[in-house]
């Protein structure tokens, strides 16, 4: 590590490095694009997986902290850029030329705090309207519902982007570029389509039936968790985690649970890990369930949700009992679990364990080998391994691109690092590649419970953790594996009880930030199954 | 089921009593009976959801559920040939014109299921700067499923609901919810269209 912070420090003297559970460096935006792009480009460094941008208002100054991973050593850097001008026009020069997804995490920023990045070539609003007044996540933000009226009008659209760069004598120039140009045939797909698995928008550009360019549009299902977040206590955000990807509701709970819990120093019995695990995994195989049924069932192969909702069925049954809920389970809490297992849990989940290979199979006879399948997926909307770490897209959908990002491997948490699975890595990238992915994962999952299921060690299940629990001032970062790829929380601290900035980076944002890359040159019907195969949820994207 | 047991919806028992009180032409009367059969056993859903509770309602086409059992299982894409649409999951600002698009396209006799506390009041996220507190203000509401999400269950009761409202309810030059929805349209003007 010392290696690192030298090496930062002759690229730019000027930087500081603080050290929190990950170390984050200082600049101000004159420095900040020649060290992101050393950063970036230097075999040494190598931060080539830019995970979240996350945007902060500090009351009296407004910036970002890139955060950013090295594939291969597993390293984790923050840099925390600090806005150059005043709150009314804060900038900061653009990363969008280093990262690819960084185009649209700046949009995120700029959306929730108006901070503009400078040659970002798409600076418009994500999330909110193009009228909306103000920014919602600045802590000056005006709530008032007056200002911006619940309207049942349509929201007004514009074909332009702006663009704002800087002359050489230090003015900032904004300049308007179109979206499609005026000859350009727009088709509009959603956000009512049963094929864009919930509410998005994709303004698809389209050549006869070929697909020239698509532009994502977000926001229908925006619930502004992040700025509800620092509202509320500690224990009082945990829920919004079960309803943002709610087939990961387990996973991401667990994973903000161990941010609090490693923020508050607490440390938590055996028993609660391995329920944890044991619950996350369980989740897992519900979710890729869920997504084979549903993918299959937007190739038209029916009934083969009903076959894949049968094993759902069960699982959810088996978390019933023990977390009393089918969707919403809020049972990981901080310091442990809710409550104990079932008295049963252990034979359920025997039970399930048992019928999975054949399911397995039966799903590989019915779909898999399918000539219609196999002409859909194969060799369409490739995804290359350097474009999936460029863009971001992590999950089982990176790993079909040859891409080793599983968060359990990588960074290593709760008691991952004792079990023996086999990360599934394919190399084809293609949709076929993502939906076998998912496939065997389910059995690398499958595999995990079986190791814990007759190891669930006796003790108690949740830790006495103080009624008001109060973080020390500081910031935390941390990355776990949602059932859908890699999943980044931030926290700051003020010292209060209640979270002076929660982040949430989901891993179905820049999912959906890559479909226009591998859409383009394939069928407007391709996009159905290119979509589904990334397999993204749209709450989780918006929050 | 016998009647009896279903005795639970007062709201119901009061349409029944003012439909009774006012009379019915003998002719229209049978007919509006055995249309109302045939609407009320054909209750077409639009595939509309938002978040989670749309999932549950994916489980309530499966197997286990099955809301083919009650001729609820033909989902419609288009809003054109639903009779109902079941609005699973929180309605935010930006999603609002489409909704109430999406209603407006639904062709007449049209039906509105609130889904899920988001639905019905915002639910959890009721505080939040982009979330429509609740689809009353947007859209006529039939029927409200309490949840977060609702249990297949409650949903499966919440059409049954709806079902029996459409029994009872009077086809021909029956005025209780046409009018109802000219007062709704009135107080709720969308500027440029005559409704």
């Amino acid at each position: 590590m010392a290696n690192i912070t030298e090496r930062i420090k002759t690229l730019c003297p000027s930087a500081t490095v603080e050290g929190y559970n990950i170390p984050v460096v200082t600049v101000d935006d004159d420095h900040w694009h020649a060290l992101a792009k050393a950063l970036h480009d230097d075999p040494e460094l190598a931060y080539t997986y830019l995970v979240t941008i996350v945007g902060m208002d500090w009351t009296d100054s407004l910036g970002a902290i890139y955060y950013m991973m090295n594939t291969d050593a597993d390293r984790i850097l923050g840099v925390k850029v600090l806005a150059k001008g005043t709150r009314e026009q804060p900038l900061i020069t653009s990363a969008a030329d280093i990262w690819k997804v960084a185009t649209l995490y700046e949009r995120e920023v700029y959306d929730f705090y108006g901070i503009i990045f400078l040659n970002n070539p798409d600076m418009r609003r994500l999330f909110l309207n193009i009228d909306w007044v103000g920014y919602p996540l600045r802590k000056d933000y005006d709530a008032n519902p007056d200002i911006n009226p619940v309207s049942i009008e349509s929201e007004r659209q514009s074909d332009f982007t702006k663009v704002y760069s800087r002359s050489a004598d230090g003015t900032v120039n904004c300049t308007e570029e179109r979206i499609f140009q005026p000859e350009d045939f727009v088709v509009n797909i959603g956000p009512q389509h049963p094929a864009t698995h919930g509410v998005l928008r994709f303004r698809t550009c389209v050549d006869g039936e070929t697909v020239k360019k698509i532009d994502v549009y977000m926001g229908y299902i925006h619930r502004g968790i992040e700025k509800l977040c620092e509202t509320l206590t500690y224990p009082q955000t945990l829920h919004f985690m079960d309803r943002m990807d709610y087939f990961s509701a387990h996973n991401y709970h667990h994973a903000l649970c161990m941010l609090y819990e490693k923020a508050a120093g607490i440390e938590i019995s055996r028993r609660a890990q391995v329920i944890r695990v044991m619950m996350d995994e369980l989740s897992r195989i519900a979710s890729h369930c869920l997504f084979i049924g549903t993918y299959c069932m937007d190739l038209g192969a029916t009934t083969m949700l009903f076959y894949t909702l049968r094993v759902r069925e069960q699982i959810l049954d088996i978390m019933e009992k023990t977390c009393g809920a089918r969707m919403t389970f809020n049972y990981d809490c901080i310091g442990g679990v809710m409550a104990d297992l079932d008295e049963n849990f252990v034979a359920d989940v025997k039970a399930l364990l048992e019928t999975i290979p054949a399911n397995i199979k039966e799903y590989n006879t019915l779909f898999t080998g399918n000539v219609i399948a196999k002409n859909r997926l194969t060799d369409v909307g490739v995804l290359s391994r350097e474009d999936a770490i460029a863009y971001g897209v992590t999950g089982p959908s990176g790993r079909a691109s040859g891409w080793a990002c599983d968060m359990r491997k990588l960074q290593p948490y709760s008691i991952y690092p004792e079990l023996d699975f086999e990360e599934i890595v394919a190399t084809e990238g293609d949709s076929m590649a993502r939906f076998q992915c998912r496939v065997r994962e389910i059995e690398e999952s499958a595999k995990i419970l079986w190791q814990l299921v007759d190891n669930i060690p006796e003790g108690e299940y949740c830790v006495k953790v103080p009624k008001v629990l109060k973080l020390p001032a500081g910031s935390w970062f941390q990355v776990t594996e949602g059932c859908r790829g890699a999943f980044g929380l931030y926290l700051e601290s003020d010292g209060t009880t209640k979270p002076y900035r929660l982040k949430i980076a989901p891993p179905c944002l820049p999912q959906a930030g890559v479909v226009d890359h591998i859409t383009r040159g394939f069928k407007i019907a391709d996009l159905i199954t290119i979509g589904g195969s990334l397999d993204y949820i749209v709450p989780d994207m918006d929050r | 089921m016998p009647y009896g047991e279903w005795k639970d919806n007062e709201y119901i028992e009061k349409l029944v009593q003012e439909l009774r009180d006012s009379g019915t032409n003998v002719v229209v009367g049978s007919l509006d009976k055995l249309i109302n059969w045939g609407r009320s056993n054909s209750v077409w859903p639009l595939t509309f959801a938002t978040s989670c509770c749309g999932i549950e309602f994916v489980s309530l086409g499966a197997a286990r559920f099955d809301m083919a059992r009650f001729g609820w299982e033909v989902a419609r894409s288009s809003p054109r040939q639903a009779d109902f649409m079941m609005v699973a999951g929180t309605i935010v600002h930006r999603m609002v014109p489409v909704f109430r698009r999406l209603y407006d396209q639904l062709a007449e006799p049209k039906y509105v299921i609130a889904c899920g506390s988001c639905a019905i009041s915002g639910g959890p996220f009721r505080k939040s700067y982009h979330v429509a507190k609740g689809i009353e203000d947007i859209v006529p509401v039939d029927v409200f499923v309490p949840g977060c999400p609702p249990r297949p269950e409650a949903m499966i009761y919440g059409i049954m609901q709806l079902s029996r409202k459409m029994k009872v309810e009077r086809f021909f030059g029956g005025v209780n919810r046409q009018e109802k929805l000219k007062d709704f349209l009135a107080a709720h003007p969308v500027e440029g269209v005559e409704d």
